[in-house]
């Protein structure tokens, strides 16, 4: 499927063109944009989408509490030595590797979750340019054929793009 | 913050990839300087592992002695990166902007460090793994989890890794633009550590949200790591070390010396860097006002301690309290006690000084000095007065092995900083952009008022 990048060099510039791909008929989950910064949300009337991010650390808490649990009552267990007369399984010590064990699945999983949702790594070669970084605002256009592609064009090059690449 | 000049997305990129493109002299001159004294470290623990603990001046009764407090002291330091970036992050404090990267950087390396002393103590780093790690399947022998000993290396581990997964989230933006700026095998490396990082919409707003809940989740581990490496102590029988209000106390402490040691951090890299424009003397006024909370708060739970141990009429914990501050420990204690709170706070209570950045960085050395003090002085006359018989008591001077660790620890944690200077950019340089997305000015009759707008 082609694609079509138009360089901005302000964001009100690019949210004007994100306006008048609306007008041309392209929706809010057709086109990227591509900042070197974070903006609001919703600043290019952009759709980016529902995410599952919070699910993760969830997940990796009850993981870790599984695994500090089999750690602490397994070892201990598997060896049964009395030692001044303490119960072989003493909740308390129990609990404070349990908790960091939980602790450690939710961080773990919280950063697989981010990558996992930003769809990271990409190993696309999609349309992107270096000067983002520099403070421009890239708008990619997702277009379904050739015909859509020569509009997403026209409309960013109307709309006061620096540059604009098709691929 | 509201000082903040206005800059252009291309001199943010040019002033804050600068430590990574160019290499100035000092930064020779400062490498070989630190890898000398990193050297001389790795030659004291090479003795020290081919000797044994005989080459420190360890014996009966005082067994714990300069790794241990520099174990203590180096972990405090590493609360740093979790206060000024986590709680920060969360309360949406604007200030944080500049100092977030260096904190949780000195994070991971002091704690790095703080561990590596613990290895050492042991006097046989082999064995270290199967006394705190749960590995040794052969024989089915296991740490015994009722051990605090067996506790810290499981915080310091969620701690660890936990601060270098914060650092790693926050440095992808940075590592793209990395890439986009330069060329050859170093685009390469960073385009690999970015994982090919475009700056949607949808990234953004993930990594927001995910500086959010790491910083939720990490504030716990913070609390917990040093309440775990004051229960070392506190769940001990021994006299001075048998107290309650050792968490709490332990955590303070470590707050007070992280976030004084991240003063001078500041400093040296908004020198070295010529950062100017971003760490500004408004940051130094913010965490001096910060600081003044911290050290009292520290003030009022050492009053505590000593005054349950000289009231609670329990014989050694009194004789304990009393060695304590009877010379030659009554000089340390006082010198300890002005360079924690009669020197500084003092001093930071006025924004003249606040702002006066020379004059930080020395209250943030005193401090250091102090918290050091501190940790020596809970260990070593603690450990001289275990036993109630006279005949157990013993004395303790360090060896020119631990004196020469203790040097290459400050060395090492400067060393790796000054590395990772050299290839990651020290300042967020996303989160500096971001800031000037949000500034704007109001007037307000004749005034023109810089202000940062939030969601």
């Amino acid at each position: 499927m082609p694609s079509v990048l138009g360089l901005f060099q302000t964001a009100d510039t690019a949210a004007a063109a994100a306006d008048r791909l609306q007008a041309s008929g392209f929706g809010p989950t057709d086109y990227e944009v591509l900042t070197g910064a974070p903006y609001p949300e919703g600043a290019f009337g952009e759709d980016s989408g529902d995410h599952r991010l919070f699910i993760f650390p969830l997940g990796g808490a009850m993981i870790g509490f599984a695994v500090g649990l089999m750690v602490t009552a397994g070892t201990q267990l598997s060896y049964p030595l009395i030692t001044a007369g303490k119960p072989i399984l003493g909740i308390p010590p129990m609990f404070i590797i349990i908790y960091e064990g939980t602790m450690l699945g939710a961080l773990i999983f919280t950063i697989m979750g981010v990558i996992f949702e930003s769809r990271l790594p990409n190993l696309t070669n999609d349309l992107y340019d270096a000067r983002i970084t520099e403070g421009y605002v890239g708008l990619v256009v997702r277009c379904e054929d050739d015909a859509q592609a020569d509009t997403a064009q026209t409309t960013l090059t109307e709309a006061g793009a620096e540059e604009v690449k098709q691929q | 913050m509201h000082e903040r000049p206005r800059l252009t997305p291309i001199q943010i990129n040019r002033d804050l990839l600068r430590s990574v493109l160019e290499t100035p002299l000092v930064f020779y001159v400062l490498l070989l300087l630190l890898m000398g004294l990193v050297g001389g470290g790795v030659v004291a623990a090479t003795l020290l592992v081919t000797y044994g603990l005989g080459v420190t001046g360890l014996n009966h009764p005082v067994f714990w002695g300069f790794f241990i407090i520099n174990f203590v002291f180096w972990v405090g330091i590493s609360h740093a990166g979790t206060m000024i970036s986590a709680i920060l992050r969360l309360s949406a404090a604007e200030w944080r902007r500049p100092v977030v990267r260096a904190a949780e950087v000195m994070t991971v390396f002091s704690l790095l460090t703080a561990a590596l002393f613990v290895v050492l103590h042991t006097g046989r780093p082999w064995r270290t793994l199967y006394w705190a790690f749960p590995y040794d399947f052969v024989r089915g022998i296991w740490p015994d989890v009722r051990s605090p000993l067996v506790w810290d290396p499981s915080a310091i581990f969620t701690y660890l890794t936990g601060s270098i997964l914060f650092v790693y989230a926050a440095l992808i933006p940075d590592l793209a633009l990395a890439r986009d700026q330069t060329t050859g095998w170093r685009r390469m490396v960073y385009g690999a550590l970015c994982l090919g990082w475009r700056g949607n919409a949808r990234q953004w707003k993930l990594l927001n949200a995910t500086g959010l809940l790491l910083s939720a989740l990490i504030l716990p581990v913070f609390v917990s790591v040093h309440s775990i490496v004051s229960w070392d102590f506190g769940m001990s029988l021994v006299p001075g070390w048998h107290v309650h209000i050792f968490a709490p106390y332990f955590v303070v402490g470590a707050v007070l010396s992280g976030v004084a040691a991240v003063i001078a951090l500041m400093a040296v890299m908004r020198s070295l860097f010529r950062l100017h424009d971003y760490i500004r003397p408004e940051h130094f006024d913010m965490i001096g006002r910060l600081l003044i909370v911290v050290a009292l708060a520290w003030a009022y739970f050492y009053f505590i301690d000593v005054v349950f141990a000289l009231l609670s009429n329990e014989e050694a914990e009194y004789q304990v309290m009393k060695l304590r501050l009877s010379p030659p420990y009554l000089y340390l204690f006082l010198l300890m006690i002005t360079c924690n709170v009669f020197l500084p706070v003092p001093i930071w209570m006025f924004r003249k000084f606040r702002r006066n950045i020379g004059l930080m960085v020395w209250t943030a050395i005193v401090v250091n000095i102090g918290m050091w003090l501190e940790r020596f002085l809970i260990i070593i006359p603690t450990l001289q007065r275990r036993h109630p018989d006279a005949f157990a008591w013993g004395d303790y001077s360090a060896s020119l092995v631990e004196i020469t660790l203790v040097i290459f620890s400050f060395a090492n944690v400067a060393l790796l900083l000054l590395l990772f200077s050299k290839i990651f950019p020290v300042i967020p340089i996303w989160e500096e952009k971001e800031g000037h997305i949000w500034k704007r000015e109001f007037r307000i009759g004749k005034l023109r008022l810089p202000a940062i707008v939030r969601e």
